[in-house]
């Protein structure tokens, strides 16, 4: 019964999607308040409908419902509650449900806490953010219903697929749909704005928090997913441009350069059209993303069970925004006033580059994403694109971005003085040498290429605290002073020191990890022992262990350095009898400086097992530098600025204002 | 600085930089694309080159043989029309198995298949879609229309 009332919750948030796109655009054009303002209760229902339906769905899993066919094929009743939550969207039908969710709840924020829009805009956002329902509610009630019935109801459920029932993998989803999803509604601000034919500093500002928002889970996202892929696959790495990755790093790297170029319409009321038009590329390549995972047109570890039916129906929704988007931004951005003027070396310049730079980048990955699609369409050829590829172009392209991000918040706005804005920068160049030479001296007998990743973010990093201090005054005026003004910052300006630092700490990891780590594979009997990185490993033991729904082969390995125990190794090879399914549990052990991986494979007891070992460097900072980032985020979406509810006119600091310090 | 000028100077910029990433990706795509080929592919046109490629089919039934340091697996790769012998140091993936699809990549020797990586599927019913292709080509597809 409560199956049946969350199809028919989904019918009415369907409904409600239509009334929310149709009256408030009506309104909009006709400047009729009464029919604008259905936009907000519309929005609220809609967004309540599918919160009941998501519910409903979730009380099948909790209470193992198999008669509901999609409970029955992802769930178990032997399954841990956790797990039977995060099922719900471990599998396509769940997961569109809560993408529709997520939808409705950014239509839902801005009915709410978007009292200070003027109406006419808010009408125009909510009835295009209701049309993007519209098509994937569509899309759900006719393809994907997770409400259908099974009769009979078997007995229990097929379980859902083992390397998903893991808690990093119950929490990704969620917030990597609250970003891609997120750009929606930046879209949705993007395409009303194209309709009043109006942006300006104030519109940026208004889309700032939710775009914010969306960047910010987005990222939070994207680390659980590969936190999740280090830790849960067992194949030692944190990143392969696995295509599905790679779905959700484009709007990452295009939702970035949004971020950017919406700070110049803020301040000084230029790059307009090419922000619109980055808005509509995020939530373009957040859409192919849901197309490539869903259609089945890629194999990769994170593809659903797919038919075409729904592959041709996420394309058409897509031809139809992308399509109309497109249009509509050529017949109205020309027409669009042209901004304050700036010269090339200054702050808006800067962030061009870092825009200019980002794009060029996402074109790499689109290009290398979709090449073996290209070409096995055209000529049959099967190829891959793998990471040497990607390490080829991205990273080529990432080195002078990551220069320029030092030299960029040093600039003033209009017209920049690259000698002072070098010459305040001796911090940075300090930090680079000093960062690189002591990486080099502790790995001097290792290849020499992660040194200029070191240096790169040494500067990165010292360039970002300098700005910080140089705003605050310190050590030029008493400390005292140089507190008061750190008080009086703007919380968006601590977020950015942060997100930048947290970039250059990842790129420490990234660099040590690339050509650092090493690796042994070897066929332990028990008391066998091996050697990596100066620890020395020894099989104790191998148990045989019983899960709540699996059994396990448990390996005990010590691991010492000298006479020293260092830790206590316990890899796992689970075996999955409802799936039929064997999976390994890698165990790490993590200090600050790496992390040691080890994994047990296939073997028994007079042939003894294949033991996998890798000693990641610096592995723990990436993890590091992608939770500052998320964090620098989270503190800028709290600048007061960004409240709608916030009075119009800035209480400014005079201090600060005089040091020309708003900043994103 | 005119709007003009300031316009033009960022559309070179911009043409710039996409110049740099396409002679980039050109060159990257030069070395680092690996082809995939099935085991009828290699035998009938010969292909003998010492670049990384991709083979995929099925792991011939009764052709695993692990070794005695216990770590070096030789295995066929088949479509059930020709087969290739490969070679493999390291831990296998958890589903490898005889009769069941592999994709693995690495590169050819005195026809001898030397493995770099063996890809992992997750998945027991899963075929990857170029083995599944492979097999189609070969006339010896014997599943459903997965995939």
């Amino acid at each position: 019964m409560i199956a049946e009332l969350g199809h028919f919750a989904l019918i009415l948030a369907l409904v409600m999607a239509t009334v929310q796109t149709v009256v408030p655009l009506l309104g909009a054009h006709r400047s009729n308040t009464v029919l604008m303002e259905i936009g907000k209760p519309s929005a609220i229902a809609q967004f309540f409908a599918i919160l009941f339906a998501f519910c409903a769905l979730t009380n099948a899993y909790i209470t193992s419902d198999f008669s509901v066919a999609n409970v029955a094929e992802n769930s178990h009743s032997l399954k841990p509650l956790l797990y039977k939550i995060s099922g719900v969207w471990g599998n396509h039908e769940g997961s569109m449900v809560l993408w529709v969710l997520i939808l409705a709840l950014f239509g839902f924020t801005v009915a709410v806490f978007g009292k200070n829009l003027p109406p006419t805009l808010r009408a125009r956002v909510l009835g295009i953010q209701g049309s993007i329902g519209v098509a994937f509610l569509a899309f759900v009630i006719t393809t994907s219903n997770p409400f259908l019935r099974l009769n009979p109801a078997p007995l229990d459920g097929r379980d859902l697929n083992p390397l998903l029932q893991d808690p990093g993998l119950a929490f990704h989803p969620p917030m990597l749909y609250l970003g891609y999803v997120g750009f929606s509604i930046t879209f949705s601000f993007a395409i009303a704005a194209l309709i009043e034919g109006n942006i300006g500093p104030a519109w940026a500002r208004w889309v700032r928090p939710w775009a914010l928002l969306a960047w910010t889970s987005l990222t939070a996202g994207i680390t659980l997913g590969s936190w999740w892929a280090y830790y849960e696959l067992g194949w030692g790495g944190w990143w392969y441009w696995d295509p599905v990755e790679n779905a959700s790093f484009m709007p990452w790297l295009v939702g970035t350069a949004f971020l950017h170029s919406a700070i110049v319409v803020e301040k000084r009321d230029a790059l307009k059209s090419w922000t619109i038009l980055l808005a509509i590329l995020a939530f373009t390549l957040s859409l192919m993303g849901t197309f490539l995972v869903r259609s089945g047109v890629l194999t990769s570890v994170h593809a659903f069970a797919v038919d075409p039916e729904r592959g041709l129906f996420i394309l058409a929704i897509l031809a139809f925004f992308v399509g109309g988007a497109f249009i509509l931004f050529a017949i109205r951005a020309p027409k669009m006033a042209l901004g304050g003027l700036f010269q090339p070396i200054s702050r808006e310049g800067g962030l061009v580059m870092n825009n200019l730079l980002l794009s060029v980048a996402t074109a790499t990955v689109f290009l290398g994403t979709l090449y073996p699609l290209f070409l096995d369409a055209t000529t049959g050829q099967k190829v891959s694109v793998g990471p040497p590829f990607f390490n080829a172009t991205f990273i080529p392209i990432m080195i002078p971005l990551l220069l320029l991000m030092a030299i960029g918040p040093m600039l003033s706005w209009k017209q920049g003085d690259l000698a002072s804005a070098m010459s305040r920068l001796w911090v940075a160049a300090i930090c680079s040498g000093g960062l690189g030479i002591l990486f080099w001296l502790l790995n001097s007998d290792k290849p020499f290429t992660p040194i200029i990743g070191f240096a790169i973010a040494g500067w990165l990093g010292g360039g970002a605290l300098k700005e910080l201090a140089d705003r605050v005054l310190l050590f030029r005026i008493p400390l005292i002073n140089s507190l008061l003004r750190a008080r009086g910052l703007p919380r968006s300006a601590y977020g950015m020191t942060l997100a930048h630092l947290g970039i250059a700490i990842f790129v420490c990891g990234a660099s040590a990890d690339s050509a650092w780590r090493s690796e042994v594979v070897f066929n332990a009997k028990e008391k066998d022992q091996t050697e990596i990185a100066g620890f020395n490993l020894k099989l104790q033991k191998v148990d045989r262990l019983k899960g709540p729904n699996y059994e396990s082969e448990r390996a005990h390995i010590l691991v010492t350095k000298g006479s020293k125990i260092i830790a206590n190794l316990y890899p796992e090879r689970r075996f999955y009898p409802v799936q039929q399914m064997l999976t390994t549990e890698a165990t790490i052990y993590s200090t600050v400086m790496a992390d040691l991986y080890a994994t047990i494979g296939e073997g028994d007891k007079r042939k003894g097992w294949v033991l996998r070992i890798w000693y990641n460097p610096l592995i723990p900072w990436i993890w590091l530098g992608c939770l500052l980032m998320v964090l620098g985020g989270i503190i800028s979406l709290t600048d007061r600025r960004l409240r709608i509810g916030a009075p119009e006119k800035r209480v400014r600091n005079y201090k600060t204002a005089e040091l020309g310090a708003e900043h994103g | 600085m005119t709007p003009t000028r300031r316009r033009l100077t960022f559309i070179g910029l911009g043409f710039l930089s996409l110049l740099v990433a396409s002679a980039l990706a050109l060159t990257a795509f030069e070395d680092t694309l690996v082809f995939f080929y099935s085991p009828s592919d290699i035998k009938e046109k010969s292909i003998n080159t010492d670049k990384q490629i991709r083979i995929g089919g099925l792991v011939k039934n009764g052709s695993l043989r692990k070794s005695k340091d216990g770590i070096t697996v030789r295995f066929e790769v088949t479509d059930l029309n020709h087969s290739i012998p490969a070679i493999y140091r390291g831990s296998l993936p958890d589903l490898f198995r005889e009769n069941q699809g592999v994709v693995a990549e690495g590169h050819l020797s005195k026809g001898i298949f030397r493995a770099k990586t063996i890809l992992a599927k997750h998945d027991e019913n899963y075929m990857p879609k170029e083995v599944a292709d492979s097999l189609k080509k070969a006339g010896k597809w014997k599943g459903g229309n997965k995939n």
